[in-house]
């Protein structure tokens, strides 16, 4: 990854030529020093990014062996690497942070969320009357109003709003997500850029991704080249479904505080409608949550369960993780490094995954996560899908969503048959569930699929459609 | 007041669900002070001063330079006002003058004024992180006598089920149980504690009072357990979850209840037997819980009082849980006779979190660590650490040594290696020298690639921000650690490689 080059052999050749124009560019810089606050073409004062000079104008041990000192790599971090980063919560603030101070100056933020109080002790460009406001565009404006030169452009958007145009035209992509499936869906997105010939692929359209991800005292940090490297979905086992009670024990046998609380939000509130008819429950609404917790509270005292808190029922109703400022600066610190040496080849990338944790003294961890043969999502082969033709579709739609591997949240089902593309089950649009519901209780052959038949399925996990290939066991 | 107290709880609630309202407390009630406003000092105190530290002091003398964010302040003074900026509940103030405490100069050489603050320190009893950035290398050094923790948050902690030796009321609830006169549907929601318990006497009568203990054995036993499992009319096993619980624990929860050596060696303090009118309360506590262990609890810890969740119903899981949680009352009003003995003896009282004290007993921890003089001194440098690490000549400790080389070289130049594009290549060969002499002197048989040397010259002592930052939150935890007297500080030189993203902690 770097600028073209092409040394001027003649005026190498030409060494006092050289040695004039060194020393004009000397003076040049000398009496910009000088000038009080007068900052030349470029936002650059003296001495700005010496600290970045020593790493791409000199020659190292450990750089890339396509690593060539010389002033045209920090000319291209500085005018022309186009780099995105996903998320101006805690890691993306930190990461925006990291980039600009880094010689990044072409910088595109997205996020969706606006500021909340409890952003406050770790989302450092926001201030208490920034709360309410859209993320992206109050970090936006606070780098490009401190750091000179910098050109951060928000996008206050859901990453699904834009399509292959939009992430076409960035040299990298950091993300510091925290959810799975938006992470899944970036994924997705930079693999459906990538072009095969004969099965290779062109490394022109490989866009690198650094993904970051915190919680509490833990972290990890990855770069994932697609196409090349191992995917999100490639090692998905590292990220477990996230594991919700038993509703026999919500409903009939708590036990824990935790179950009097999902008791009360899942159970009573549909019931009761406490805040007027269709009205679901908003976490953070302060009034809302107070009310789950009064009735968690009755609940537990009838089973003398005790630990029932304010703060317990918040952290439940909105699946809480716990949060400071500390790993999210050490995670967004390692994926920005990482941004630095894809940029400029300077030193040897992050192969591929740093794991985190400073529970117990500081542990790290730095391993090289495979790539999986027939993985969903980056293998180029259509997924094997083992079933009896006597099977159920609503068998199809469980091993979907409850596979590991696959973790898909509300797939949608389509095949071609007798040349017209069918669809065969749809969750999202209420009248196309309503319509293709019945399949779920027809067998695979009464739905007249064949043995190697191919099915299409869509979902919010990935931008693109997943092709799988049916095999009859029977 | 209230108002704000409130809005308090809000904007660090992310942060109390990790250390508490306690631990909250403790890190408002703290002054830290930063030496040298860095990009390393800056990010480190950014990250206390979110969360909520309640002061800090900055000590610089330096003017900001072009290669500092563009502002023609004083360091200190710039860098207080911007970190001032990021949490309204903090005060911060600076110090220009070069003179702190005990009259002393600040010297220009980093390592004098280290080595001199750090005897300051050492002396005061004040904790001392020394950190710092050098190209693509991070580098910490936590100096501290002696540190207590009692909440050390373990990840994967065993359970106390005292299976192996129940006490009295365990024993009686166990015996209320009869499994083979139940209905299914009580017989599906006994907890798999019960169920353990059941089975290990009828074991303990087939095998002469001795638990399973290998894995033939702890095999045995599971099948055991699923012969106890309820069969249907057909004579096929019912669906009863408890017992797959019951199978899936037989593992740990046959263990033996023993005390960690960690702890015995906290047990085996000189502090914990002396105690006199200056103990601190970790230790006055420790010895408390060592005098139960020996005269009460026939060489166990006081019952911790909780039980993991389980399958079960409601009322047989809060009764088994209640006979847990009153056993661990009980032990812990004797281990506060125990305390209130040992402070009547030396005339004092206390006030102490002595409950806390005593859930946590198992997880206590004790960190000490060396003073930099014992690291520097020839007498007493931990070579074996050094040459045995570097068995593997790219282990982080190549860097560690690289580090103390370029101080040397500043002792002898006054400048740092390849500071000046013109010197570097000569500034490799007199760096060499520096390393070997270094080496010679401590007498360290070990070689050092040139490839480290070649790349601490072209490094030209630069501090990369993305290497600061990753220092600054690792330095900032650590801080907070100390203060907040919970999780486990390291011990005591970390150093992190942002070339290979890799790190080690060494004792030295």
């Amino acid at each position: 990854m770097h600028c073209g080059k092409a040394w001027d052999t003649e005026s190498m050749a030409d060494g006092d030529e050289l040695e004039k124009k060194r020393r004009k560019i000397e003076a040049l810089s000398e009496k910009m020093a000088v000038d009080e606050g007068h900052v030349a073409c470029g936002g650059d004062w003296d001495g700005r990014w010496n600290h970045l000079k020593k790493f791409l104008e000199r020659s190292g041990p450990f750089t890339l062996p396509d690593f060539e000192p010389g002033t045209e790599t920090l000319q291209f971090l500085l005018e022309t690497c186009k780099i995105l980063v996903i998320g101006a919560g805690g890691l993306g603030c930190e990461l925006l942070k990291n980039l600009a101070l880094s010689g990044f100056r072409n910088i595109h933020v997205v996020d969706m969320d606006t500021i909340d109080i409890s952003n406050l002790n770790r989302q450092f460009l926001f201030r208490s009357k920034d709360v309410g406001r859209p993320k992206a565009e109050v970090a936006a404006e606070f780098v490009n109003s401190r750091v000179p030169g910098c050109n951060v452009t928000p996008h206050c958007q859901k990453i699904q709003d834009f399509d292959e145009s939009f992430y076409r035209k960035f040299h990298i992509i950091v993300c510091g997500l925290d959810s799975v499936i938006a992470r899944r869906w970036m994924n997705g997105m930079l693999i459906s850029l990538l072009n095969y010939e004969n099965g290779v692929v062109d490394q022109s359209t490989i866009i690198p991704l650094i993904d970051g991800g915190t919680e509490g005292f833990k972290g990890n940090a990855r770069v994932i080249l697609p196409g090349m490297t191992a995917c999100i979905d490639c090692t998905l086992e590292l990220y477990p479904p996230q594991i919700n009670f038993p509703m026999c024990t919500i409903a009939s046998m708590p036990r824990l505080p935790e179950h009097c609380i999902e008791f009360a939000r899942i159970l009573q509130w549909p019931k009761e409608e406490p805040f007027g008819d269709g009205v679901s429950l908003d976490g953070d609404n302060p009034e809302h949550i107070q009310w789950v917790f009064m009735k968690a509270q009755e609940r537990a005292s009838e089973f003398n369960i005790t630990g029932v808190t304010y703060r317990l029922t918040q952290g439940v109703v909105k699946r809480v993780i716990p949060a400071v400022a500390s790993t999210n600066a050490v995670i967004a610190a390692a994926c920005a490094t990482e941004a630095f040496k894809i940029a400029t080849s300077a030193y040897v990338t992050l192969n591929n995954y740093l794991v985190f944790s400073d529970v117990d003294g500081l542990y790290t961890y730095t391993f090289e996560a495979e790539r999986k043969e027939n993985c969903s999502a980056c293998s180029q082969v259509p997924q094997d899908l083992q079933f009896s033709s006597s099977a159920k579709l609503q068998d199809v739609l469980q091993y979907l969503t409850e596979s590991t591997s696959l973790q898909m949240k509300s797939p949608a089902i389509t095949t071609t048959l007798q040349g017209k593309n069918k669809t065969l089950y749809l969750q999202t649009v209420a009248s196309i569930e309503e319509r293709t519901r019945p399949n779920l209780c027809k067998t695979l052959k009464e739905l007249g699929l064949a043995d190697g038949q191919e099915l299409a399925v869509a979902d919010v996990t990935t931008p693109q459609t997943v092709l799988f290939k049916l095999n009859f066991t029977s | 007041m209230a108002a704000n107290k409130a809005a308090k709880e809000q904007k660090y609630d992310r942060q109390l669900r990790l250390w508490g309202d306690h631990g909250q407390e403790a890190l408002e009630n703290a002054h830290v002070c930063l030496v040298n406003a860095t990009a390393t000092g800056t990010e480190i105190l950014k990250n206390l001063v979110l969360p909520g530290i309640g002061a800090f002091t900055i000590v610089d003398g330096h003017k900001v330079s072009g290669e500092d964010v563009g502002n023609k302040l004083n360091r200190a003074q710039a860098a207080t006002e911007l970190l001032q900026e990021l949490n309204s509940d903090v005060s911060g103030n600076f110090v220009e003058e070069v003179r702190a405490a005990g009259s002393y100069e600040m010297s220009q050489i980093w390592l004098d004024t280290c080595l001199r603050l750090g005897a300051v320190l050492w002396n005061a009893e004040v904790p001392f992180l020394v950190c710092r950035t050098y190209g693509l290398v991070g580098c910490m050094r936590l100096v501290v006598r002696e540190h207590t923790v009692v909440e050390s948050h373990p990840d994967n902690a065993l359970e106390d089920l005292r299976l192996d030796q129940p006490f009295t009321e365990l024993k009686n609830h166990i015996d209320s149980y009869d499994l083979d006169s139940m209905e299914k549907k009580d017989h599906s929601h006994t907890p798999w504690i019960i169920i353990v318990a059941k089975f290990l006497e009828k074991w303990y009568s087939e095998h002469n009072f001795q638990m399973p203990k290998n894995y033939k054995e702890k095999e045995a036993f599971r099948e055991l357990l699923r012969q106890g499992i309820l069969k249907n009319e057909n004579g096929a096993p019912e669906d009863e979850e408890n017992f797959d619980e019951a199978i899936k624990n037989v593992n740990t929860a046959l263990n033996a209840t023993k005390i960690s050596s960690t702890v015995e060696d906290i047990f085996s303090c000189d502090l914990c037997d002396n105690i006199t009118a200056q103990t601190p309360a970790f230790w006055v506590m420790a010895r408390a819980v060592r005098d139960f262990v020996r005269d009460d609890g026939n060489g166990i810890l006081p019952v911790r009082g909780t039980i993991p969740d389980m399958i079960a119903d409601s009322e047989k899981f809060i009764k088994l849980q209640n006979v847990y949680r009153e056993k661990a009352l009980q032990d812990a009003s004797v281990v506060s006779k125990h305390v209130e003995s040992l402070l009547q003896s030396v005339g004092k009282v206390h006030g102490w979190h002595l409950n806390n004290f005593i859930t946590n007993a198992a997880f206590l921890r004790v960190v000490r660590c060396r003073s930099l003089e014992e690291e520097y001194s020839i007498e007493s440098v931990n070579k074996d650490e050094i040459t045995s690490c570097m068995d593997n000549p790219d282990s982080e400790m190549v860097l560690y040594l690289m580090l103390r080389s370029i101080d040397r070289f500043y002792q002898q130049h006054s400048h740092y290696p390849g500071v000046y594009d013109y010197q570097v290549e000569e500034d490799i060969s007199r760096l060499k020298v520096c390393v070997n002499s270094l080496l010679q002197e401590y007498g360290l048989s070990v070689s050092v690639k040139d490839d480290y040397i070649h790349e601490f010259c072209r490094c030209g002592s630069a501090e990369p921000h993305t290497v600061a930052a990753f220092l600054g939150g690792c330095a900032a935890q650590e801080a907070i650690k100390i203060i907040t007297q919970q999780f486990v500080p390291f011990n005591n030189t970390f150093i992190y490689n942002a070339m290979t993203q890799t790190s080690a902690t060494f004792q030295l």
